[in-house]
């Protein structure tokens, strides 16, 4: 084994065991450490395989901004904090549906023949991957930005509801 | 190819050490410097009292942080409790591994780069690294079951989320004229004229937002001592309050290393030596920093926020557009 | 002023001169004297009314001033002043001893306005620390000074109608005594 994919299955390793982790603490906070746990290694994974561009961007999107946003809405709720791992019964049901769709997907790549050939070990430059992802993606991407901020306006609309407009109306600022 | 091996982990150990030497040694005179120098806005010596013009101070002020007892409040989550601190300085120190000093040197026929990781994602390594910072100051806000620490600390990491947005887009000019998200690239790319001198809205959005990404004044909103006591390191004392501050300045520090290189043309410069001329551009924000923080208020909570969403991002996003179309024309 | 709706142009102007204004107003403090008194280098000079430490005169003629009234003691708000009065040999009145506890004393001063011999003052001396409380626990013979502290020329038995050392009449603004058994005017 070389020594990257060493640290490959490192990596991977305590993705998985902070996953489990992450499924099962019933303190939403360690949840989330436990998260953002995952989020590094995969992070550090990507970067293992060659990939360091989207590497760093899993860290900066979901470890920096999206689980903060968690961590943000977990500290405002304040909700009462339980201790240790939840019952086993708890999660029976969407335990059999992950495994459920493990056992797909491994099907679904045993089906497909080019699966079985090893990759070459891949070199994704961040000027690479904006190539390809404005170049060849541009409309896929333009229609996911399109598609959020659909999503956005959305929420901003129903979350400020009659209430919210005779607050803005009286002089009231929206933080 | 061990020879090569050993000599290379060597050399990556003494850069590593120098680098950690710097960023701390820089880190406790900032405090010194800091208080020297708002104490003379002030129209006050600072401290003078610690060896010749307080020079010993720093060192005074960690002894005494060391010998101090380290209180672990009743009722807080230990574990998180205890490592908080540690990911606040942690993450500003790592930072300092992706910092370029120099060009690459040649030592007895081996290629030295004065850098300790040189990686093509450099830029976005350094968001990376100053977005997890936040989670040493939320979750030490969290479990510290201190409704002031609680209030620091959600204003922490909704302060943190909102000016990472408009850091991020500020650089983007910086990137379009380097073509490159290496940090060395980005220096070479300045062997001309400095980015703040190209890019000037780059260069005040990106001071603006950094301002709000240290935590200084006038966007201290998460420790407002005014309002929140001491925000999120209220519960904490000795060293483990000690390593926040490590943190803060060493962030001091690095904000001013990262502006050399991004806009002042890190090490290029006439006439003195490479390294003296980083040194004064890295020691040149701090003190513009403790500047601002004697001469600006802190911000309302709300000001902050639109300041942020309504002001900083619509402008770097409008500065990014201008920035590509004087590319294209040019 | 506030009311009136400003353009964009003219906040952005009215914003930016409020930043310099403000950073020029610190610069220029950058270069002025701090006002900073280093204290044990520097002593700055207190005012001769200041309220420190507690002292017994002497009256010009080296003689305690003190009487031993009990009039500091009975003003005292904190009972910090205590003593034991006695007559000397040419019968004056003085303290057998005088004990002021300046680990209580709150230097309000109460005990020199009523002192009427002027021999209890109050000296601008206010830094005087000790390692061990007992030892703020002042006695006579650390009160008294040589000299009249505030009022140096003041002496109570050159004024008093008493005769204690002195004879009648030889005080000052004193009449000679009236001999009231003699009929000439």
């Amino acid at each position: 084994m070389t020594p990257l994919g060493a640290l490959f299955y490192l990596f991977a390793a305590l993705g998985l065991g902070a996953a489990v982790l992450t499924a099962t603490r019933r303190n939403p906070v360690h949840a989330v450490c436990c998260a953002v746990a995952v989020f590094l290694s995969v992070g550090a994974m990507l970067a293992v395989l060659g990939a360091p561009l989207p590497g760093v961007l899993t860290v900066v999107v979901y470890a920096g901004a999206i689980m903060v946003l968690f961590l943000f809405v977990i500290m405002l709720l304040g909700l009462p904090a339980g201790d240790g791992a939840l019952p086993p019964g708890r999660f029976l049901v969407p335990a059999t549906l992950a495994a459920a769709t493990l056992v797909a997907l491994f099907a679904l790549i045993g089906a497909d023949p080019t699966a079985k050939t090893v990759l070459p070990a891949a070199m994704a430059g961040p000027a690479a991957v904006g190539t390809i992802l404005f170049d060849k993606y541009w409309l896929a991407v333009e229609a996911v930005s399109i598609l959020l901020f659909a999503a956005l306006a959305a929420v901003m609309l129903l979350g400020r509801g009659k209430t919210g407009r005779k607050i803005a109306a009286a002089g009231g600022r929206a933080a | 190819m061990t020879v090569e091996l050993l000599i290379g982990a060597g050399v990556m150990l003494v850069k590593m050490a120098v680098a950690l030497a710097v960023a701390l040694g820089l880190a406790a005179y900032m405090i010194l410097l800091e208080r020297k120098l708002l104490g003379r806005f002030q129209v006050r010596y600072g401290p003078n009292r610690v060896g010749y013009f307080g020079l010993l101070q720093p060192l005074a002020d960690g002894l005494k942080m060391l010998l101090k007892e380290d209180i672990i409040p009743d009722g807080v989550d230990r574990r998180i409790f205890l490592v908080a601190p540690a990911v606040v300085a942690g993450m500003a120190l790592l930072a300092f591994m992706l910092v370029p000093f120099g060009e690459t040197l040649t030592i007895l026929g081996h290629a030295v780069p004065q850098v300790i990781v040189r990686t093509n994602v450099g830029l976005l390594l350094v968001l990376a690294l100053s977005s997890l910072a936040v989670y040493g100051l939320a979750l030490g806000a969290w479990t510290s079951d201190n409704k002031y620490s609680l209030l620091g600390g959600i204003r922490g990491a909704a302060q943190m989320i909102s000016y990472e947005l408009a850091l991020g887009l500020s650089l983007v000019p910086v990137v379009m004229r380097a073509r490159s998200l290496d940090l060395s690239d980005i220096v070479a790319a300045q062997s001309g004229l400095p980015f703040a001198v190209t890019e000037p809205f780059a260069f005040i959005l990106f001071i603006i937002a950094a301002l709000a990404e240290t935590k200084r004044i006038p966007f201290d909103l998460p420790e407002a001592e005014n309002e929140l006591q001491a925000g999120f390191h209220t519960e904490y004392s000795g060293m483990r309050f000690a390593l926040f501050f490590v943190g803060e300045y060493v962030n001091m520090v690095l904000l001013g290393a990262l502006i050399a290189v991004f806009f002042l043309g890190g090490w290029h410069g006439p006439v003195l030596p490479p390294i003296v001329w980083l040194g004064i551009k890295v020691l040149a924000v701090p003190v513009f920093l403790i500047w601002t923080r004697a001469s600006l208020p802190r911000l309302r909570y709300d000001q902050l926020m639109a300041l942020g969403w309504k002001v900083l991002v619509p402008l770097a996003l409008v500065n990014v557009l201008v920035t590509g179309a004087i590319l294209v024309a040019a | 002023m506030a009311d009136e709706k400003q353009s964009l142009f003219g906040a952005v102007i009215e914003g930016a001169a409020g930043l310099a204004g403000s950073y020029a107003a610190t610069l220029t403090h950058l270069f002025r004297k701090p006002v900073t008194e280093q204290y044990p280098e520097y002593k700055r000079p207190m005012p001769t009314r200041t309220r420190g430490r507690i002292i017994l005169t002497r009256s010009p003629d080296g003689n305690e001033r003190c009487v031993a009234c009990y009039l500091c003691s009975g003003a005292c708000p904190v009972n910090c002043i205590s003593m034991q009065s006695e007559e000397g040999e040419n019968g004056r009145r003085q303290a057998a001893w005088f004990r002021i506890n300046f680990a209580r004393c709150i230097y309000c001063g109460l005990c020199e306005e009523a002192c009427p011999t002027l021999a209890l003052q109050l000296t601008p001396e206010f830094a005087f620390c000790k390692d061990d409380i007992a030892d703020f626990v002042y006695e006579k013979e650390q009160l008294l000074v040589d000299h009249g502290g505030k009022h140096p020329d003041y002496d109570f038995y050159a004024h008093a109608g008493i005769a204690a050392g002195t004879p009648k009449g030889s005080h000052i603004d004193e009449d000679e005594p009236v001999d009231v058994k003699s009929i000439m005017p």
